[in-house]
């Protein structure tokens, strides 16, 4: 009974009791109670780095991954630009040498009337008549005072003169008529200089085109050959993507609201206002369903335009076919479109109807609430109502760059994340472990009376024996 | 916006929560208009009540405006009820008949001798079981004093109310009360305890400026 007492825990020397039997038996079971704990803590240590590295080596295959998604999508984008470059090299060689024929014939004509021009040009003025000379060196002759002879002579002489002048208006009509034919090869110089600037032009334009296809090309070699250079360009521009269609995308849905709230009062009128799907009215689940479906005809539109290119299937179709797809689709949209414009117009109507009961229940005459430009807010909403649905079509633009540049994003994100959590589990581990190491120390220092006996013991026994480690 | 996304989410709730027993839509309300000799002075007040309910319920619900008099427990005492079309343009013409019907019972009541209250209450509770809308609101436009004629027997009749809200609206307080408040508060508890034991929920509501918290949204 009293031993039963003195293990009771209702006095202090009980407690005492306890603890003297407790540290006891720590104090056996040390060497045990050590080789747990820090067994214990080094499983669990080994398992935590384990895990960590293997979460490491994961974040390593989604880096190498990612990169290999990257690049393809890269290769595909830059494949893309060159051979759009391409095309707009070749409809612009198609288009110049079209041309050349005509440039050709154009040029030879105006050479040819240069050269006409020029002949003329070269012919030599009419030499004066070749007896002048023989009737100058008569002219000359002395009269010695004959009268006749002087009379002759005088006559001689008008008629020298006369045939001079001649001469001389003949040799200047000439020269006249050469420069007028050096004076029209002017116009036909400046049309082949302009000609030619043209040509040059088109030539430069060419250049120009190629020097873009160089840089690139030189891109799409850095890709082909996995450089870092080419990842690191890639990551960042899909990051900027992401944000800028993110933005886009958030517009849109601002875009879809407004219209989701334009068509799902007056689609009550037809579908009911009443009636329910899972909690949900069917009159804004059908409006829903309408914008939806026209974000799809605008989807199935740009991928026939080949504007976007998220469906392979109507990409690969024949172009017969996607000018079909093309004239459905637009025409599914502009019936959607017009429908939304007449439920905007509904959506009116029976906002008035509500107005003017309200006013009827708060106690007012039972009038049409009318506005005096209330046909403005009429029109706004049906001009909205026909408008969105085609303005939505655009959101396949930047949805596209929003998957794509998504793959990246996410992969960036989890590799990220894998590495944070490597860090975490290496952490972890590396407080077990050091927790295990302070635990065995924490159990010494509860047993640490009987642990400083012992040395004591062993001192004694041992004589000039090294005191054990932390002893004094 | 946030209809916008919830609507946009709705086809995976369905998928992930499952096809559950789903609560009917829409709203039942059914409203006891106390038509005795001190109550009748506040029927205008009730009138505005029934208007302002009107302009808050929506296409699908049902609405019914009853009197209290001797014997409440009868269909003859539904002044008017309504289910409303599905469609708004139809549904707010019914309003509008529904508020004649109102006004034209105002203008013609005659003042009841007794107060039949849980006459009127069983007779709502039979009419809103029978709709089986997804909320059920009772209001009792009244001073919530019963006098019952001799022969009468209402006494420890359970109220079956579970998932009703009723709301106790414009509760004068008599002369009697002034002198003893304590029958006011009697009055209150009585009627209170006997919602709640019937698995409902209980309101008060006074204050006739605050109209909007009578469908308690």
């Amino acid at each position: 009974m009293q031993l039963a007492d003195a293990f009771s825990l209702n006095s202090p020397a009980s407690w005492v009791l306890w603890f003297v039997v407790l540290t006891l038996a720590m104090y056996f079971a040390r060497l045990p109670a050590h080789r747990v704990i820090l067994t214990l803590t080094r499983v669990v240590y080994r398992a935590l780095r384990l895990a960590s590295r293997s979460v490491l080596q994961a974040a390593e295959k989604l880096v190498a991954r990612n990169k290999e998604v990257l690049l393809a999508a890269g290769r595909e984008a830059a494949e893309r630009i060159i051979e759009r470059e391409f095309e707009r090299i070749d409809a612009g060689v198609r288009r110049d040498l079209s041309e050349c024929p005509t440039l050709n014939r154009r040029l030879s004509e105006q050479v040819t009337k240069m050269e006409e021009d020029h002949d003329q040009s070269k012919v030599v003025p009419p030499t004066p008549p070749g007896w002048v000379n023989a009737v100058k060196a008569v002219a000359d002759i002395d009269s010695k005072g004959d009268p006749m002879v002087a009379k002759i002579l005088e006559s001689i002489q008008t008629s020298l003169v006369k045939a001079q002048e001649q001469a001389r208006n003949d040799y200047r009509t000439a020269t006249e008529s050469r420069h007028q034919h050096l004076k029209n090869m002017i116009p036909a110089w400046r049309k082949a200089i302009q000609m030619l600037g043209l040509v040059d032009g088109k030539v430069t334009s060419l250049l120009q085109r190629t020097q873009i296809i160089d840089r690139h090309m030189d891109e799409y070699e850095n890709i082909i050959k996995t450089s870092d250079r080419a990842e690191r360009m890639l990551s960042s521009s899909s990051m900027v993507q992401f944000f800028i269609s993110l933005f886009v995308l958030a517009i849109a849905v601002g875009g879809a609201l407004i219209n989701f709230n334009l068509i799902a009062r007056p689609m009550a009128e037809m579908v009911g206002g009443g009636n329910y799907i899972g909690g949900f009215k069917i009159a804004d689940i059908a409006a829903l369903v309408i914008i939806l479906v026209e974000l799809s005809m605008g989807l199935f539109l740009m991928e026939s335009l080949r504007i976007t290119r998220l469906f392979p299937v109507i990409g690969a179709l024949s172009d017969k076919m996607r000018i079909r797809m093309i004239w459905i689709t637009l025409t599914i949209l502009t019936s959607l479109a017009c429908v939304e414009a007449g439920l905007a117009y509904m959506r009116e109507i029976l906002l008035q109807d509500e107005l003017a009961t309200s006013a009827l229940l708060r106690g007012g005459e039972d009038t049409a609430y009318q506005v005096q430009f209330q046909w403005i807010t009429t029109a706004a909403q049906m001009g909205m109502g026909f408008v969105l649905p085609f303005a939505l079509t655009f959101v396949a633009i930047p949805l596209e760059t929003f998957v794509h540049s998504l793959r990246t994003v996410m992969g960036v994100g989890t590799v990220g994340s894998l590495r944070g959590l490597a860090v975490l589990l290496r952490g972890i581990g590396g407080t077990f472990r050091y927790t295990g190491k302070g635990l065995v120390e924490i159990y010494d220092v509860v047993i640490c009376v009987p642990l400083w006996l012992e040395s004591q013991v062993k001192s004694h026994s041992g004589g000039a024996r090294k005191p054990a480690r932390g002893q004094p | 916006m946030k209809r916008f996304l919830s609507l946009a989410g709705i086809a995976l709730a369905l998928v992930l929560t499952g096809c559950d027993e789903p609560i009917p839509p829409g709203r039942g309300v059914y409203m006891l208009m106390d038509t005795s000799g001190t109550y009748t002075g506040e029927l205008k007040q009730a009138q505005r009540i029934i208007n302002a309910i009107l302009a808050r319920l929506d296409p699908g619900d049902s609405f019914a405006v009853a009197r209290i008099d001797t014997g409440s427990f009868s269909e003859k005492d539904i002044v008017a009820k309504i289910t409303f079309d599905d469609r708004p343009s139809m549904a707010n013409q019914q309003k509008r008949k529904f508020r004649q019907l109102v006004d034209d019972f105002v203008r013609k009541v005659k003042p009841a001798a007794f107060t039949d209250v849980t006459g009127g209450v069983l007779q709502a509770i039979e009419y809103l079981n029978e709709k089986n809308p997804g909320r059920k609101t009772i209001l009792i436009f009244s001073d919530l004093k019963e006098e019952l004629k001799k022969g009468y027997k209402r006494k420890n009749i359970p109220l079956q109310v579970d998932r009703f809200s009723v709301v106790a609206l414009n509760v004068t307080k008599l002369r009697s009360d002034n002198i003893d408040p304590r029958e006011y508060m009697d009055r209150l508890e009585y009627w209170q305890t006997r919602i709640e034991e019937g698995g409902g929920r209980w309101r008060v509501i006074n204050d006739m400026d605050r109209l909007e918290r009578v469908l308690g949204d």
